[in-house]
């Protein structure tokens, strides 16, 4: 049995910690969170210097092809650190398209790109309330031109190009297709985010050029399996977020005395804090089963990939809440920096699906392995 | 990242499949015997063969094996239907004590006997007033020559009515502060003065009792400690409870409630097709796998030879509320038939009406979830420990009712 990180994937860990910790606080969290910056782009430069954006491109495409592991390792690293840049948006999905679906030609276009920070990808499949599916999508290619609307599209404002979820006239299924966002015959309308350190747009597209992404078949299966492996790296940023309101709760409860006492020796505080650790516990082990399946493209990769999402998405709910309630008062003041983990934890929850969509799909999953 | 043995650990679970396999009992052979009995016939057969309590010392009984390796045990023998053991105490925490304050020649005494599983040994230690708040017990021990003389009582004792012996926690001078009073003793169970007396519980099992203690002698050399650092070796025992590392346990589970999903019917439709169904069953899955993986996490230190972190402590905190809930909404599925709990009415011979009735008591045995919660925030967390208005005081002067306020 060795199901831990190995001793160079541990020595990563803390070096992304102490870079972060260095160059990541709260405060320059909340210049972006405050500002018009739409993201943290002297962060984002330094981490592409780290080589993080290029940890799993291969090296035929001028990444580092280290395993899906190390990615695991940052991602809860950027997560604890609430980094506001495009990270998830532009490796996990963007970058993950690519890789996973790309034409020879595209990858080599773009994947270098990509790990070289020249490039930042987003994704966009949604357009309205509900969940996602292909029913819902009324954005269309046609004649290799797209034309309808996304909504929200995270970290678009950010991105040079979109991989986007669409209908087309050529086949039934949906597709996904590179879009250029610098192409004239797109608009992005600035959208209000629950979380404003990491921004989201509405894109309109009015007839932009189209390039389908690699085979352009079965979209909405391939969707499926992006998300599933985005999903693992989700979980560990959200579990790494959930880390920072736990530890967040327990040093004010330390720190804040009532009653003449640190708050922290009520047992109404205690028992709420060890209930956060009690869902942080379980959401990081469901991560590790996550971080082996998708560094192992494991056959039971759907149900690892939703089990650690479900539960990471109910950890950095629950830790974050209660980090507020610890507060007290003082955690509902925009002075205090308890909004970031709690806004971060909605965003997240939000991206590629919430919990109904991936508890249904853990049991459709489960239900699908004992069937076979 | 692997879920796969080193080769050495290969090899030792070859080994251990293999002589389970050739040596479970087989159902024939111990049909006519009891429950003791069989945990002991089977405990016998393990020892004869050098499997009984295998990290134990050879000299006392064991094999010298190493944490992992009785990980890879007890996975192998939970994969076979073996008698249901009444060791658990003896061998998880009474052992482990006796090998850390007992004289050498107490421990090859007792140790070996105790590996057999000729004698069975349980843990004396809560009273009527002294549960969560343990040392506050008042069963009193005073000193009459060689001997001591015990007066009081012990409650919530599992398994002292087939007990030969047990460890004993009882307050030697009710004048210094709670925890100094205390002296830790291991006594004969057939002592005369001790009454042992079933409690029938909600679940209708009687495995706990009450044991009184009239005038009940034990020699001073059945002391483990000096006078008065009865906490200290209580602590020992308690530091022991064994951690359960990947274990699922019996009782309802996931596959069970899943199960049920699929065949009960809401509005005319297998109910496993409603959301809030699939919400939950998901929500218990995932609290399931994180078990789980957090014994696997758990295991690699061990297998590396490291000690597991503080994560396994939640493993009771999680898994007792969890069979309580999944219980209930397993009886909301049958619906009226859920309130029936009949052998020969009931869905899977009324599992859920059973774990329903008996998952009370796995929230409160071995530490209540509100003191398990309260040594996860101390000792996992750091937290400060809660004033406590009996510090610094003579224990017989601590108040015990609303009255002596």
């Amino acid at each position: 049995m060795n199901f831990e990180f190995s001793d160079d994937q541990q020595l990563l860990r803390e070096q992304a910690r102490s870079f972060l910790s260095e160059n990541c606080s709260m405060k320059e969290v909340r210049k972006i969170l405050e500002g018009d910056a739409p993201y943290d782009k002297n962060l984002w430069e330094k981490i592409v210097n780290l080589g993080w954006t290029a940890t799993t491109i291969p090296e035929e495409y001028e990444g580092l092809g280290l395993s899906y592991l190390e990615l695991c390792v940052i991602a809860e690293e950027l997560g604890r650190s609430l980094a506001p840049i495009p990270f998830s948006s532009s490796v996990y999905l963007a970058t993950e398209s690519i890789v996973l679906n790309g034409t020879a030609e595209q990858k080599s276009l773009y994947l270098p790109k990509l790990a070289s920070g020249e490039l930042i990808g987003c994704f966009a499949a949604n357009e309205k309330d509900g969940f996602l599916s292909p029913e819902t999508l009324s954005t269309e290619v046609s004649g290799g031109k797209i034309s309808g609307e996304k909504m929200p599209v995270v970290d678009g404002d950010t991105a040079d190009f979109a991989i986007v979820f669409a209908k087309n006239d050529e086949q039934s299924d949906a597709s996904t297709y590179i879009i250029n966002l610098d192409d004239p015959d797109i608009e992005k309308i600035p959208l209000k985010s629950i979380d404003p350190s990491r921004n989201q747009v509405k894109l309109v597209f009015h007839g932009a050029h189209a390039e389908p992404l690699g085979n352009t078949q079965e979209g909405w299966k391939f969707i499926n399996t992006l998300y599933d492996r985005a999903a693992i790296l989700f979980a560990w940023e959200q579990i790494g977020g959930a880390d920072t309101a736990l530890t967040m709760a327990k040093e004010y409860a330390m720190d804040r005395f009532a009653f003449g006492r640190p708050i922290g020796s009520f047992q109404a505080i205690k028992h709420k804090l060890a209930n956060i650790y009690v869902k942080n516990t379980l959401a990081r082990s469901n991560c590790y089963y996550g971080a082996w399946a998708l560094s192992t493209n494991a056959q039971e990769i759907s149900i690892a990939a939703a089990s650690a999402r479900v539960s990471s998405i109910q950890a950095f709910y629950y830790a974050s809440k209660e980090n507020i309630q610890t507060h007290g008062g003082m955690g509902f003041t925009w002075e205090f920096d308890c909004q970031i983990p709690y806004r971060r934890a909605r965003l997240l929850a939000a991206n590629i699906g919430s919990e109904n969509v991936w508890q249904d799909k853990l049991i459709a999953s489960i239900e699908a392995a004992r069937a076979a | 990242m692997d879920f796969n043995d080193s080769p050495k650990e290969a090899a030792f679970r070859k080994e251990v499949r293999a002589w389970l396999t050739e040596n479970i009992p087989d159902e024939k052979e111990i049909d006519d015997l009891d429950y003791i009995e069989k945990a002991k016939f089977w405990q016998k057969k393990k020892y004869d063969a050098g499997w009984a309590c295998i990290r134990w010392p050879v000299e006392h009984g064991g094999r010298n094996a190493t944490p992992i390796e009785q990980v890879i045990w007890d996975q192998e023998e939970s994969n076979f239907r073996t008698p249901e053991s009444i060791f658990g105490i003896g061998h998880g925490m009474c052992a482990p004590t006796m090998m850390t304050w007992a004289t050498e020649e107490q421990n090859k005494r007792y140790l070996p006997k105790l590996a057999s599983g000729e004698e069975v040994w349980c843990q004396l230690f809560s009273e009527p007033a002294g549960g969560s708040d343990l040392a506050a017990l008042r069963t009193k021990a005073e000193r009459d020559g060689d001997d001591w003389v015990i007066n009081g009582q012990k409650i919530w004792t599992s398994g002292a009515h087939y007990s030969d012996f047990g460890v004993l926690v009882v307050r030697t001078d009710p004048t210094a502060q709670k925890h100094q009073g205390l002296s830790y003793f291991f006594i004969d169970m057939k002592s005369p003065g001790i009454d042992i007396k079933p409690i029938k519980q909600i679940s209708g099992g009687a495995n706990f009792n009450e044991v009184y203690f009239s005038d009940v002698r034990i020699p001073d050399q059945q002391r483990l400690g000096s006078v008065g650092q009865g906490w200290q070796v209580a602590l020992t025992t308690l530091m022991n409870e064994r951690a359960s590392i990947g274990g699922g346990g019996g009782g309802v589970n996931f596959d069970s409630v899943f199960a049920l999903a699929q065949k009960t019917l809401m509005n005319g439709r297998p109910a496993i097709e409603d959301q809030q169904v699939r919400a939950k069953l998901a929500d218990w899955y995932t609290q399931e796998s994180g078990l789980k993986y957090t014994g696997y996490r758990s295991m690699t230190a061990l297998s590396k030879g490291e000690i597991p972190g503080p994560e396994n402590s939640i493993g009771k905190l999680v898994g007792a509320p969890k069979q309580q809930d999944m219980a209930a909404f397993a009886l909301d599925l049958l619906d009226a038939n859920g309130s029936i709990w009949d052998e020969n009415f009931s869905e899977s011979a009324g599992l859920f009406q059973a774990t329903f009735m008996a998952s009370p008591g796995l929230r409160i045995a071995g530490g209540t979830d509100e003191i398990m919660a309260n040594i996860i925030a101390e000792r996992v967390l750091g937290l400060p420990q809660d004033i406590r208005v009996d510090k610094g005081i003579p224990f017989s002067e601590i108040p015990t009712s609303k009255k002596q306020q």
